[in-house]
C-alpha cells in the first residue's frame, strides 16, 4: 500500500471561550471534532460544507496557521509536529479564498513571489529570477506583471498569482480554501482548469475546500461532507451526490439549484444549524433529519466505512 | 507620487503648506535675522504700541521687542510641539503595533496600561508629570508627549489588529517569514500612512498643549519665552495693552490653523476612500443628467425600462455601468436578470427607484415607466411615495441591509407607517402577520429581536417581509440568496415562488446563478458589459442559447451530478466598462467573432418572444461549444 | 442591565487602583526632599525631619503607598500646608465650581457639535457644510486661553455685556441669574474646541453611515429623507460618536484648567496650577486623583449609554 500524501489523525480544534471571573471554566467551542482522513498522492480530496461547518478551521490547522487541540498531521509518512509555519511551508501550501486580500497591497508581485524562494529555499537573486520566470510560465502569467502592485489585477489574475506563490514554495500538497468562490463563473472555470493542469504536470496533491457542490464534484476524486465540525460522509465524487447515504448530503444535493427541477423546499422542518455554544447531544443533524430516532439523540454516530469506500456517519443511512 | 499631486490640488491644504513653510523657514532663519535681542529688558520703553520706530510690533511689559520675541518664541514652540509629536508617535506606534500584532496576553497587558493612562483627563497627567519634574519647557515636552502616547498606541493597535488578520499576513508566514520580518515588511508599510495621518492631525494639537502649559507658567521659564508663555505674561496687561496678547495669540492661531489645514490635506490624500469617492454622501435619489433623452414606453408591462443608461463618473473616467437596457415585467411574472459581476445587473435594478448612490451615479438616458409614468427625473416626492409601497426591494446581504440598532418589528412597522397612518398596535399586528407570511416560527416573540440575533436565513425572511409590507405590485430582488447557504437558499427561493403565485407579484430577480433562474424565472435577460445580449423565455434560452456568451457561460458552470470533468472556460476577462470596445463587447473573447462584430453598434433584435444582440448567433442545430 | 452596570463598576476597581499607583509613583519621583519643598528653604533641619516623620516619608516606598492608600480610602487626602485645611474639603469645594463650568460646556458642545456635524454631512460640500467646516477649523485651531482673553476684551471690557471674571459678583445676590451671567463667557470659550472636534467626528461618522446598505434599505422603503438622516443615520452614527463624547469630556475638563485661570473661575484646575507653582504636593495629589476617579465613573456612564444604544453590546 502506498503511503498517503497527507494523513490526519484525530485532528480537532476547540476554541476557548475565555475565562469567567467566577465559577467553573467554560467548555469552549468545538469547531472541528476529531477528524481522521487520508489523501493519496496525486489525489484531490474535496471537502464540502456550509458556513460554520469548520472547513476553514480544518484548513488552517493543516498548514500550521492554527495549532490543533488534539491529533497529528503526517505528510508523506512523516509526522509534522512542529507548529512553525516556515517548516510547514515547504511541505504544504495554502491558496486563499480572497485573492486580493492575500496579497500585500504595498508590495510588488516580484517581492511577494521572492519571499518563499528566499526564506524557504535560500535562493540567490539570479536563481530566484529564473525560478519566478519558470513558475509564471507554468501558470500563464506575463512577466511584466512582476513589477506591478496587487490592486492592478482582477480577481482571476490575483488568484493565479496566489497559486504561483504557493507553487514557489515547492510544496507537493496544496490546501485550496474556496479558491474560486470570489470569482465569476467564467473566470472560475479558467482557474479550476489551471489547477487541474498543474496537478497533472507537477504531480501535486490537493485538498479542495468549497461550499459549492458542483465545483467540488467537478474537481475531486473523493469528497468528504462536513457538518457541524464532523465528517458525516466520505465517498467517491461521482457517487456522493448522485447516491448520497447521509440525509444531510441528500439535503445538500436536493437544495442545490438545478435547472429544470421544480422549486420545493427540500426540508420539511425549516430549521438551521445548531448553536455551537450549546451543542446538541447525539447526532448534530437530528433536529433537521426526517429519519431521526431516539438512537440519534442518545449516541453520536461514527464514520463507518470499514468495508466499502463510501463511509457515512449515520445510524439510519439511506439505501440500506 | 499621486498622493503629493492630490495634496497639491487641495487649495486649502496648499495654503496651509505655504504658510507653514514660511513660518518654518523664518523660524530656522531667526538667529540670522537682524532682530533686537529678545530677552534684554528696557523698562524705559515699556508697552510701545505697534509700528513704533525700532519695534514694528511694539514692546512688552519689560520693554522687550515683541517682533524678536515672537520669532524666537515661534521657533521654540514649533520645535517643542513637533518634537513632542514625533516622540509620542514613535513610542505610541511601536506599542500599538506590538500589542496589535501579538494579541493575546501581550495585548491585554499593554492595553490595560494604556487604558489606565487614558483614564486621566489628559491635562491631569500632564500636570502631575510637570508637578513631579518641576516646571520647565523640557518637562512640558515630556509631559505632552507622554500624555499623547496612549492615543497613538490605541489608534495604531486597532489598525494593526485589522492588518494582522488579513490573509496576506498568513501568506507571509507560510512563505517562511519570522514575526519580526512580518512586522517590518508586511505590517509597518501598511500602518505608516495611518501614523502619518495621526501625526499630521495632532501636531497642531501638541503645539497648543505645550503652549498651554507655558501659558500656565509650567513650561518655558523666564526670560526665555515660547508663544504660550508670552501670552501668559501678557495676560496681566490684557486690558491696558491688548497688543502684547494679540500678537502671540494670533501667531499660535495661524500656525495651528495652517498645520490643521495641511494635516487634513495629508489625510485626504492618503485615504484611498476619498479618491474613490467612497466618502460622498449619497443623495436621496440618483441624479439625472439634464441632457437625458427620455424614451417612450416600448413594451407593455407594469414596469418597463426603456433604453435605460446609468453611468458612474469618477474624476475624468466614465463607467458605463448600464448602457441602454430595455426590458419589461408583467403582473405575476418573474423576470430574471443574469450576469457576472460588473455586468450592470444590480445598477439596472437600483436605477429603477433612483437608489444608485449619487454621486458618482448618474442616469444619463432612457426611461423607466411604471403604469405609464416616467420615474426617471420624477420629483422626489413621487419617487418616495412609490418606494416600498408600489415597488419594493429585497437586497443581497440581510445583515447589512437591516438597521442594526432597531428591532425588526420596528423596522417592519416603519415600512408601513411611512406610507399609511397606522396606530402602533395595528402596526404590530400587521408586522406579526407579515412575519407569519414569510414563515418565521414564533413570529409574535421574534418580532422583538434585533437583526444580529437572527440567522442569515431568518434575516432574509425579514427582508422579504419588509418588501411585502405594503402589498407592492413589483418586487426587485437583488441577489437575495447569494449570501446564504445552499440549504437556506432553497427555502428562501421556494418561499418567494409561493408568494408571487399567491399575490400575483411581478418580480425582477437578479442573480448570477443559472440554476436559480431555471427554477424561479419565467423569462430571463442575460447581461454583459452593461447591456442585455439575449432575452427570452427561460426554458427556451436554457435549452437553446443563441448568443455565444450565454452558451459559453452556461457551459462554464459545473452541473451537479456529472462527476469529475474538465470545464469549458471562456478565455479573457469582461471588458472594463470605462473602456468598452466598439461593436460587440464580447467579441474579444468570442471564437465566432468577425470583423463586422468589432465595428459599430449592434442592435438588440427581437424575434417572437426572444431578443438577441449578435451577428453570429449560435444556430439551434449546432452543438454547444 | 443592572448586572452590566455592576460589572462595569467592578471592572473600574483595577483602573482606580492603577490610577492611585500612577499618581503615587509620579509624586514619589519628585526630586529632592518634599518636606523642604513644603516648608521652604528657610526651614530648620529639625522641622524638616519632623515633617518627614509626620508624612511617613522615612518609611520604604511600598509601605508609604499602603498607608497613603489606606488614608485615601477613608477619605483622608491629607492637609494642604499652604491653605492649612484638609485637602478633601478644598477639592470638593473647587470641584463644584468646575462641575458647573465643565458640565455646562459639555452639554453645549455635545449638542452643538452633533447638530453641526449632521447638518454638515447632510449638505456635504454645500454652503452650510463649508461654513460649518470653516468655523470648526477655526475652533480647533484657536488656543482656548487666547479665545477666552479675546472674549474678555470684547464682551466684558469693550461691550460690557458680561462680567470679566469670577463665578459670583463681589457685591450682590448669588442667584441663578448672576451665575449665568458669569458663566456665559467661560462656558462658551471652553466649549469651542470640543464642539469642533465633535462636529468633525459626527460629520465623518454620518458620511460613513450614509453609505451603508441599511440606509439604502430605508430609502427603498420610502422613508422621507429627514427620517433617513435623523432617525436611521444619526442613530447608527451615535455608536461611534458616544465614545468620543466620553473622551471629549476629558478634554473639556482639561480645557477648564486654562479657562479657569483666564476667567479667575474658582475651580479645581486653577487650584491645581496654583498648587503646582507653590509645590503643594498633597493638594496636587488629592486633586488629580479625585478628578481622575470622577472621570472614570463618568466613562462608566458613557459605556452604559452606549450599551443602551447598541443592542449588540452584550449586557
Amino acid at each position: 500500500m502506498t503511503t498517503p500524501a497527507l494523513r490526519l489523525e484525530n485532528l480537532s480544534k476547540t476554541f476557548p471561550l475565555g475565562r469567567r471571573l467566577f465559577g467553573p471554566e467554560r467548555p469552549g467551542v468545538r469547531a472541528v471534532h476529531p477528524v481522521t482522513l487520508e489523501v493519496m498522492p496525486g489525489e484531490t480530496l474535496g471537502i464540502v460544507g456550509e458556513s460554520g461547518c469548520g472547513k476553514s478551521t480544518l484548513a488552517r490547522m493543516l498548514v500550521g496557521l492554527l495549532p490543533p487541540t488534539t491529533g497529528t498531521i503526517q505528510i508523506e509518512g512523516r509526522a509534522l509536529d512542529n507548529a512553525d509555519p516556515a517548516v510547514f511551508g515547504k511541505r504544504i501550501q495554502y491558496v486563499f479564498q480572497d485573492p486580493i486580500s492575500s496579497l500585500n497591497p504595498r508590495k510588488t508581485i516580484r517581492q511577494i513571489m521572492e519571499a518563499p524562494l528566499k526564506l524557504l529555499h535560500g535562493m540567490d537573486r539570479a536563481a530566484r529570477a529564473k525560478r519566478i520566470a519558470e513558475i509564471f510560465a507554468t501558470v500563464s502569467l506575463r512577466e511584466e506583471f512582476l513589477d506591478r502592485y496587487p490592486h492592478e489585477f482582477s480577481g482571476g489574475q490575483a488568484q493565479r498569482i496566489g497559486i504561483a506563490r504557493a507553487l514557489a514554495a515547492e510544496a507537493r500538497i496544496l490546501i485550496l480554501d474556496e479558491p474560486v468562490s470570489a470569482l465569476d463563473v467564467s473566470v472560475q472555470a479558467q482557474v479550476l482548469n489551471l489547477l487541474a493542469d498543474l496537478k497533472a504536470r507537477l504531480g501535486l496533491t490537493y485538498l479542495f475546500i468549497s461550499h459549492d457542490l458542483a465545483v467540488v464534484e467537478a474537481v475531486s476524486d473523493r469528497v468528504a461532507v462536513l457538518y457541524f465540525g464532523s465528517v458525516v460522509e466520505l465517498g467517491r465524487a461521482e457517487d456522493i451526490f448522485r447516491a448520497p447515504r447521509h440525509p444531510y448530503t441528500k439535503l445538500l444535493a436536493d437544495s442545490a439549484p438545478v435547472v429544470g427541477r421544480p422549486l420545493t423546499a427540500p426540508e420539511a422542518r425549516e430549521t438551521e444549524l445548531p448553536d455551537p455554544l450549546n451543542p446538541p447531544g447525539g447526532c448534530a443533524f437530528r433536529a433537521r433529519c426526517p429519519r431521526a430516532s431516539d438512537l440519534c439523540a442518545a449516541k453520536v454516530p461514527v464514520l463507518d466505512g470499514a468495508g466499502g469506500r463510501h463511509a457515512v456517519a449515520c445510524h439510519h443511512p439511506l439505501q440500506d | 507620487m499621486s498622493a503629493l499631486a492630490l495634496l497639491a490640488r487641495n487649495r486649502l491644504a496648499l495654503g496651509g503648506l505655504i504658510v507653514m513653510a514660511l513660518v518654518v523657514l523664518l523660524a530656522i532663519l531667526t538667529p540670522l535675522l537682524p532682530l533686537a535681542p529678545p530677552n534684554v529688558t528696557d523698562t524705559g520703553n515699556r508697552f510701545l504700541p505697534p509700528f513704533s520706530p525700532g519695534a514694528p510690533l511694539g514692546t512688552d511689559h519689560l520693554g522687550r521687542d515683541l517682533l524678536s520675541r515672537l520669532m524666537w518664541g515661534t521657533r521654540l514652540s514649533l520645535a517643542v510641539g513637533i518634537a513632542a509629536a514625533f516622540v509620542a508617535a514613535t513610542i505610541g506606534a511601536a506599542i500599538g503595533i506590538v500589542a496589535g500584532y501579538y494579541g493575546g496576553r501581550t495585548d491585554n497587558v499593554i492595553m490595560r496600561g494604556v487604558d489606565m493612562l487614558m483614564a486621566f483627563p489628559y491635562i491631569l497627567l500632564a500636570l502631575a508629570i510637570v508637578a513631579a519634574l518641576g516646571p520647565g519647557l523640557m518637562n512640558a515636552l515630556i509631559a505632552v508627549a507622554a500624555v499623547n502616547i496612549p492615543f497613538f498606541a490605541r489608534n495604531i493597535r486597532g489598525i494593526t489588529v485589522g492588518i494582522a488578520h488579513k490573509e496576506f499576513v498568513d501568506a507571509a508566514r507560510l512563505s517562511g517569514m519570522s514575526d519580526a520580518r512580518i512586522i517590518l515588511t508586511e505590517i509597518l508599510p501598511n500602518v505608516v500612512p495611518v501614523i502619518v495621518i495621526a501625526m499630521s492631525t495632532t501636531v497642531g494639537w501638541m503645539i497648543l498643549e505645550t503652549a498651554g502649559l507655558s501659558f500656565l507658567g509650567l513650561g518655558s521659564q523666564p526670560p526665555v519665552a515660547d508663544l504660550g508663555s508670552m501670552l501668559g505674561e501678557a495676560r496681566a496687561a490684557l486690558i491696558t495693552n491688548p497688543h502684547t496678547s494679540i500678537v502671540p495669540g494670533l501667531m499660535i492661531l495661524v500656525i495651528v490653523m495652517a498645520i490643521n489645514l495641511l494635516g487634513d490635506g495629508i489625510r485626504d490624500a492618503l485615504d484611498p476612500r476619498l479618491k474613490s469617492g467612497a466618502l460622498n454622501r449619497p443623495l436621496p435619489a440618483t441624479l439625472v443628467a439634464p441632457d437625458r433623452q427620455p424614451e417612450s414606453q416600448q413594451n407593455d408591462g407594469i414596469l418597463t425600462l426603456d433604453n435605460l443608461q446609468t453611468q458612474f463618473r469618477v474624476k475624468h473616467r466614465t463607467y458605463r455601468a448600464v448602457g441602454g437596457v430595455t426590458l419589461s415585467v408583467k403582473p405575476g411574472e418573474c423576470l430574471g436578470i443574469i450576469g457576472e459581476s460588473g455586468s450592470g445587473k444590480s445598477v439596472t435594478a437600483l436605477s429603477v427607484m433612483g437608489l444608485v448612490a449619487s454621486p458618482p451615479g448618474l442616469v444619463t438616458g432612457g426611461s423607466v415607466h411604471y403604469r405609464g409614468d416616467d420615474l426617471i427625473g420624477a420629483p422626489y416626492r413621487q419617487l418616495r411615495s412609490l418606494r416600498g409601497s408600489q415597488i419594493a426591494y429585497i437586497f443581497q446581504d440581510p445583515l447589512a441591509t437591516l438597521h442594526p440598532l432597531y428591532r425588526i418589528g420596528d423596522q417592519l412597522i416603519e415600512a408601513i407607517a411611512v406610507h399609511h397612518s397606522i396606530s402602533r398596535a395595528e402596526g404590530r399586528k400587521r408586522a406579526i402577520d407579515l412575519l407569519n407570511a414569510v414563515r418565521i416560527p414564533n413570529a409574535a416573540s421574534r418580532i422583538d429581536d434585533y437583526p444580529h440575533e437572527m440567522s442569515g436565513g431568518m434575516r432574509q425572511r425579514v427582508g422579504i417581509a419588509m418588501a411585502l409590507a405594503n402589498d407592492p405590485e413589483v418586487i426587485i430582488a437583488d441577489e437575495p440568496t447569494t449570501a446564504l447557504d445552499v440549504t437556506v437558499q432553497a427555502q428562501i427561493l421556494s418561499l418567494l415562488d409561493d408568494l408571487r403565485r399567491d399575490r400575483g407579484l411581478a418580480i425582477i430577480f437578479i442573480t448570477h446563478d443559472f440554476g436559480v433562474v431555471g427554477q424561479l424565472c419565467d423569462r430571463v435577460a442575460v447581461m454583459y458589459a452593461g447591456r442585455i445580449v439575449e432575452q427570452g423565455p427561460t426554458r427556451a434560452i436554457l435549452d437553446a442559447p443563441r448568443h455565444p456568451y450565454t452558451a459559453r457561460l452556461m457551459a462554464c458552470v459545473p452541473e451537479l451530478g456529472a462527476g469529475k470533468r474538465r470545464l469549458e472556460a471562456i478565455p479573457g476577462l469582461p471588458p472594463p466598462v470605462d473602456d468598452l470596445p466598439p461593436g460587440c463587447a464580447f467579441a474579444p473573447r468570442c471564437d465566432r467573432a468577425t470583423d463586422t462584430c468589432r465595428r459599430g453598434d449592434i442592435a438588440l433584435e427581437s424575434a417572437g418572444d426572444r431578443a438577441l444582440r449578435c451577428l453570429q448567433p449560435v444556430q439551434p442545430q449546432e452543438a454547444m461549444p | 442591565m443592572t448586572r452590566y452596570i455592576l460589572r462595569r463598576l467592578i471592572s473600574a476597581i483595577p483602573v482606580l487602583f492603577g490610577i492611585s499607583v500612577i499618581v503615587f509613583a509620579i509624586m514619589a519621583l519628585i526630586p529632592g526632599d518634599p518636606a523642604t519643598a513644603i516648608l521652604g528653604s528657610f526651614a530648620t533641619p529639625e522641622n524638616v525631619a519632623r515633617l518627614n516623620e509626620d508624612l511617613g516619608l522615612d518609611k520604604p516606598l511600598v509601605q508609604q503607598y499602603v498607608i497613603w492608600l489606606g488614608n485615601l480610602l477613608q477619605g483622608d487626602l491629607g492637609r494642604s500646608f499652604n491653605l492649612n485645611r484638609p485637602v478633601l474639603d478644598e477639592v470638593l469645594e473647587r470641584f463644584n465650581a468646575t462641575l458647573v463650568l465643565a458640565g455646562t460646556s459639555f452639554v453645549l458642545c455635545s449638542i452643538l457639535g452633533i447638530v453641526a456635524g449632521v447638518v454638515s454631512a447632510a449638505n456635504q460640500y454645500g454652503t452650510a457644510d463649508r461654513a460649518i467646516t470653516f468655523v470648526v477649523l477655526l475652533g480647533i485651531s484657536i488656543p482656548s486661553f487666547f479665545l477666552g482673553m479675546m472674549m474678555i476684551l470684547t464682551f466684558a471690557v469693550n461691550l460690557r455685556m458680561f462680567p470679566a471674571s469670577g463665578m459670583w459678583p463681589i457685591f450682590g445676590d448669588r442667584d441663578l441669574w448672576a451665575l449665568l451671567r458669569h458663566l456665559t463667557l467661560p462656558a462658551l470659550a471652553l466649549s469651542v474646541v470640543a464642539t469642533g472636534v465633535i462636529a468633525r467626528l459626527s460629520r465623518s461618522a454620518m458620511l460613513e453611515v450614509l453609505r451603508q446598505d441599511f440606509i439604502r434599505t430605508a430609502r427603498a422603503k420610502g422613508v422621507p429623507e429627514r427620517g433617513v438622516i435623523w432617525r436611521h443615520a444619526l442613530r447608527a452614527a451615535m455608536v461611534s460618536i458616544i465614545p468620543v463624547l466620553g473622551i471629549q469630556a476629558g478634554f473639556v475638563l482639561s480645557g477648564a484648567v486654562y479657562i479657569e485661570v483666564v476667567f479667575q473661575w474658582p475651580g479645581i484646575g486653577r487650584m491645581l496650577v496654583d498648587a503646582i507653582l507653590r509645590r503643594d504636593i498633597l493638594l496636587v495629589q488629592g486633586g488629580v486623583i479625585f478628578v481622575a476617579a470622577c472621570y472614570v465613573l463618568f466613562n462608566i456612564v458613557v459605556d452604559v449609554a452606549q450599551s443602551l444604544l447598541d443592542p449588540r453590546i452584550k449586557t
